[in-house]
């Protein structure tokens, strides 16, 4: 969209598996009251990816709402996710089948290891990662904030890695910005905190670390008011970005007037 | 035939393609992906993809997830 102004104050583009998003928020599409409050959220946050998941049509009741009929395909980046596989298996099915209903080859993977905790399977993720890569699918991978699997996933060419702040639906921020911090810095393509965010400081932090994005639906879909919530992640990812890129002032022990010491009366 | 749709069992007439199958429940193609017995039927061999008895069938859509 070359003709468009940007959605953000700054000019920096998302670049994605070779294509350039304004947005630097992801939100899902799940969770939310119906369609319509979900398609009010997604713009009010500014999202250009949507997150969302595959399942079997229910045949006894046709006449039920469709996403597609309240998130338009070609304004919104669909990216269908793996949510609920618990093997590398059932995921590179689920995305096959995604591919087959939707013609996109960007993906979101994630391969789960408990319900109690949504913990990602790491050994099972870089199989399915492996897989999916092998059969020309673009991988944004949700995982654990272990650097070391962190780069595993890269080296096997997943287009993004997106670490967890937290657990699922947990809304308890970044626990570990030590970890994803470190992330960061040695990963080449974008790295985007997925999970865990529950409130706009929680996604200015992450924004802070200089992560390049972040992805969230509960913290949306679960505030009190969705759409107030959406516009403010969208200015909270802003203007951690923004605080990120201007480089924040040094930490000091003790105060450091700001008014000038000459001239006092 | 007797044959599964998403895990249920059903009825479609012998000899029916996955087009017409589809046609019958009054499904769109636009936005959903077929698999027969694991495995993915490319909307292009639908028209020419017959059922046979016992066919584990399943159509999947997009919904709102995270």
């Amino acid at each position: 969209m070359p003709d468009q102004a940007p959605t953000t104050a700054t000019d920096d583009a998302l670049i994605i598996a070779g294509k350039a998003y304004s947005s630097r928020l992801i939100v899902g599409t799940g969770k939310y009251a119906s369609y319509a409050q979900n398609a009010e959220a997604a713009e009010a946050a500014g999202a250009e990816i949507v997150t969302v998941a595959l399942r079997r049509v229910n045949v006894a009741d046709k006449g039920s709402e469709r996403l597609v009929d309240h998130l338009d395909p070609k304004l919104f980046t669909y990216l269908p996710n793996t949510a609920g596989c618990y093997t590398a298996d059932e995921a590179v099915r689920t995305l096959r089948l995604a591919r087959e209903a939707g013609g996109w080859n960007l993906v979101k993977l994630e391969v789960l290891a408990d319900q109690k905790t949504l913990y990602p399977d790491m050994s099972e993720t870089l199989i399915a990662a492996k897989a999916l890569i092998q059969d020309g699918f673009d991988v944004m991978v949700y995982c654990s904030d272990d650097p070391v699997y962190a780069r595993k996933l890269e080296d096997a060419g997943c287009c993004a890695i997106m670490p967890l702040g937290s657990l699922i639906g947990s809304g308890l921020g970044v626990q570990n910005p030590v970890n994803i911090r470190l992330i960061v810095e040695q990963c080449k393509v974008p790295v985007i905190v997925d999970a865990g965010v529950g409130t706009a400081s929680d996604a200015a932090i992450a924004m802070e670390l200089g992560v390049d994005g972040v992805l969230m639906n509960t913290a949306i879909a679960a505030a009190k008011d969705p759409v107030r919530m959406a516009r403010a992640m969208k200015h909270a990812v802003i203007a951690g970005r923004e605080a990120y890129l201007a480089g924040r002032m040094a930490k000091k022990r003790y105060a450091d007037p700001s008014s000038p010491l000459g001239g006092l009366i | 035939m007797n044959l599964f749709l998403n895990g249920e069992a059903t009825e479609a007439p012998d000899g029916a393609t996955v087009g017409e199958f589809l046609r019958q429940l009054a499904m769109p193609e636009k936005g959903v992906a077929v698999e027969r017995n694991r495995e993915i039927v490319p909307k292009s061999l639908y028209g020419t993809t017959r059922l046979t008895e016992g066919d584990q069938i399943e159509i999947v859509q997009f919904v709102g997830g995270g």
